[in-house]
């Protein structure tokens, strides 16, 4: 890797300034270089980056005076709670039109951003999540194939969301065609993909303004890649100041940049961040969750996302059961299938590690591999009789042999599984007695 | 002499010593001035600056090398990049005692751009040719790039110099991205082959067959986004370009990164990974009218030493150009209705 994602750096920073027992001047100098430095590697914009580390020096200053709490922990807490105070705080989430009238969501963008795979995702969202009808409107009348494109991911939706297509090259006449039939035809929401345009674009910025003035858009979203440098706020600004933008898409978060658009966006625009596209299928788009954001980009892992994810797709009952568990410390191998048979689910394991506290360091090369050892891990589990699975100690050599024997595996292989079992349940009861951590979940 | 000296002479000279008017010369301004127009946002957000910063500039002190750090690491050439080469110019300066801020911007932008040349490799702008048979350019790059409509101006451009051009849309995973690419041969008039849900990698070898059998001169392939962070879609470019080379093995002759210009520091990472798997031979750059930044090429440049080798100046199909390091920083550094 070229540079070391925000977290890991600021996780090692921390590291340092953990061990000293008192925060001098000299070594908060030194890390909030490093802090500076990593944010600009992460293309958080040099103003934004400037503010932030003024903002937290004096209040790391400030609360020098206190004794009882170590040092390192308080340059955390205050580096977090700025983080999370620059994301914005609360969630995002589209309000709808009580009026029995469609509301409608513009998409608007740079090219190649991700507006039509957004849209497509967001009609899935809107059906699955809160229970809507949705129809999407191609008004990409430009870009060759846009439209077929829109078309097929709409198909791909489950349940399938239709796409309203004209034949008509004026996009405004289109718009309120689509608005009319999404009127008459009683959708719920109406998503609007416009095509991907220069916010220099004079001619395109127009065309966005007409669609605004035919149909009343309720919100207009602009799709920001995660992987754009400083040009990000540019851009923005510009949308921001040309037609009325209501809140910011953050696309293929699931890359490794580490999005530092996010920061800069929110502060310089106050635009609210509140959808998140975090993989290629069409499940993959989430709420953006500002503050759970700022513990990612802080290496402090997304239990609550992964949570609210898991009970989304999965068996909820027993995901209540398992999470109950975990959370009691009860915790056995008839637990630790379901979560992986239920991570299974869930898509790429390398997703989901992301947001597992504790587990923010693996490469993608250890995800892999960990992909292919939970395979294993399942075949020697359901090998197993019940009261093994419940009590784990109790398999001896000879049991491992029968276990190793029927599950096509060696004894070695299961005696691993056990040990990460016990790994497993050792950290969630760790996991239950970090302070930050509670917090959280108590708050939530 | 500075590099900006150096290019004014070499551009003006040119136009005094052309009497005569051929299609070459006309052809030739054309392509400049679209450097002109694509860069247009690049100049004022780079070369205005530093003029700016001269101009109000009374004395030269620290702060003033501070705010070049910051123009640079605004243009996304990333901070270690940014740092260096301005550490390096105040030395000079210092050294050669320089006070006014003209002379240390021009050093400073000799800094930047003569380490891009020296950092050695071919400057070559024509793609490279097979020997003999299909000569076979593989395009990758992460999704949104603009792979797809990069492809189609390749294959004008190729097509209008004569050559017989396939298209292979191994984007077989995005939704419309075969329509697209159909679109665009259509429209172009080059053949294309596809396969909706095929592997990608069985269409390539396909496509290979069809190039040998019927004597096509330049194959494009068109590969699908992709993260450079997921490994098993990077090991499916390495299979695509292993399956190529069972009955091509000195193909493809070019591997080429679709990179945006609007990416930051991501875009070292791309390059990186990129590279790793499937050797690539340069970067076509996309969408530099739309950005005043694009530093990330100096970065790529000096970290991968991967040169720039075309450049997408607009969105016309003729606005992909080869990249010409003269022309592109002549077109960055000096605006041409001022000279």
């Amino acid at each position: 890797m070229a540079f070391e994602a925000l977290s890991d750096r600021l996780g090692r920073l921390f590291k340092k300034i953990r061990g000293q027992a008192t925060l001098t001047e000299r070594n908060m100098d030194d890390m909030f270089q490093e802090v500076r430095k990593a944010l600009l590697e992460a293309d958080v914009n040099y103003e934004v980056v400037s503010q932030f580390i003024a903002e937290v020096k004096e209040e790391a200053i400030g609360e020098k005076v206190l004794d009882k709490v170590s040092p390192g922990d308080m340059v955390v807490k205050i580096v977090h709670d700025k983080m999370e105070d620059l994301l914005g705080s609360g969630d995002n989430d589209i309000c709808f039109r009580m009026d029995g009238k469609p509301t409608v969501i513009m998409m608007v963008g740079l090219q190649g951003t991700g507006k039509t795979t957004s849209a497509a995702k967001l009609a899935q969202l809107f059906e699955k999540k809160n229970h809507k009808k949705v129809l999407l409107g191609a008004l990409d009348v430009y870009r060759p194939a846009a439209i077929e494109q829109l078309k097929n991911l709409g198909l791909k939706c489950e349940p399938q969301v239709e796409t309203f297509i004209s034949d008509n090259k004026d996009v405004p006449s289109i718009a309120s065609s689509a608005y009319l039939k999404a009127c008459e035809e009683k959708y719920d929401i109406l998503i609007l993909d416009t095509a991907g345009r220069l916010e220099i674009d004079e001619r395109l910025m127009d065309e966005l303004k007409a669609i605004q003035e035919v149909v009343s858009v309720d919100e207009t979203l602009l799709t920001v890649d995660a992987m754009v440098g400083q040009n990000a706020t540019n851009v923005a600004l510009s949308f921001a100041s040309q037609i009325k933008v209501t809140g910011l898409v953050m696309t293929k978060l699931d890359g490794d940049s580490r999005g530092g658009a996010a920061l800069s966006i929110k502060r310089l625009t106050g635009l609210p961040i509140k959808y998140a596209g975090v993989g290629e299928k069409m499940n993959d788009l989430e709420n953006f969750h500002p503050d759970r954001m700022a513990d990612r980009i802080l290496g402090m892992g997304d239990i609550v996302s992964l949570v609210e994810e898991m009970q989304e797709k999965i068996d909820e009952k027993q995901a209540e059961k398992t999470s109950r568990r975990m959370m009691n410390g009860q915790f056995d191998l008839t637990d630790m299938l379901s979560i992986m048979k239920q991570m299974n689910k869930l898509g790429p394991l390398g997703k989901i590690m992301k947001m597992v506290p504790g587990a923010p360091n693996l490469n993608d090369e250890q995800v892999e591999q960990a992909s292919y050892a939970l395979k294993r891990t399942e075949v020697i589990i359901n090998s197993m009789t019940r009261d093994e699975r419940r009590k784990p100690e109790m398999i001896k050599s000879s049991r491992k042999i029968r276990i190793a024997n029927g599950s096509g595996t060696t004894p070695k292989e299961v005696t691993k599984v056990i040990e990460s079992y016990l790994t497993m349940s050792k950290q969630l009861k760790q996991m239950r007695s970090n302070p930050m951590m509670l917090r959280r979940m108590i708050r939530k | 002499m500075g590099l900006l000296k150096f290019l004014k002479e070499k551009f003006t000279k040119k136009k005094e010593n052309t009497s005569e008017v051929t299609e070459e010369v006309i052809e030739e301004e054309k392509v400049e001035e679209r450097y002109q127009a694509g860069l247009d946002k690049s100049r004022n957000g780079f070369t205005e600056r530093l003029k700016k910063l001269a101009i109000r500039t009374k004395k030269i002190d620290t702060s003033y090398f501070d705010e070049l750090e910051r123009i640079l690491i605004e243009a996304d050439v990333g901070v270690d990049l940014s740092l260096e080469l301005v550490k390096e110019t105040y030395d000079e300066s210092k050294e050669r005692g320089l006070d006014n801020p003209e002379e240390i911007n021009d050093l400073l932008v000799d800094k930047m751009f003569i380490g891009y040349a020296n950092e050695g490799g071919s400057f070559q702008t024509e793609l490279k040719r097979a020997q003999e048979g299909p000569t076979i350019i593989f395009i990758c790059g992460v999704n949104g790039s603009g792979k797809t409509t990069t492809v189609a101006k390749l294959a004008k451009k190729y097509k209008d110099r004569g050559d017989k051009v396939l298209l292979v849309a191994a984007d077989t995973f995005r939704a419309g991205a075969i329509e697209q690419l159909e679109f665009w041969a259509n429209k172009v008039g080059v053949d294309i082959i596809s396969k909706a849900n095929s592997d990608p990698s069985s269409l390539c070898y396909d496509a290979i067959k069809k190039a040998q059998n019927e004597n096509y001169d330049i194959v494009f392939i068109d590969t699908a986004g992709r993260l450079q962070n997921k490994v098993s879609l990077m090991d499916e470019l390495r299979k695509i370009v292993r399956v190529i080379q069972k009955l091509l093995p000195s193909a493809p002759q070019e591997s080429l990164l679709v990179l945006d210009a609007n990416t930051g520091q991501n875009g070292i990472d791309q390059a990186k990974i990129f590279k790793e798997a499937v050797n690539l031979s340069g970067i076509i750059i996309t969408k530099m009218d739309g950005t005043s930044k694009g530093g990330i090429i100096l970065a790529i440049r000096k970290e991968l030493n991967l040169p720039v080798r075309y450049i997408g100046l607009g969105e016309k199909m003729e606005d992909l150009e080869e990249f010409d390091l003269e022309k592109y920083l002549y077109a960055l550094l000096v605006d041409s209705k001022e000279e």
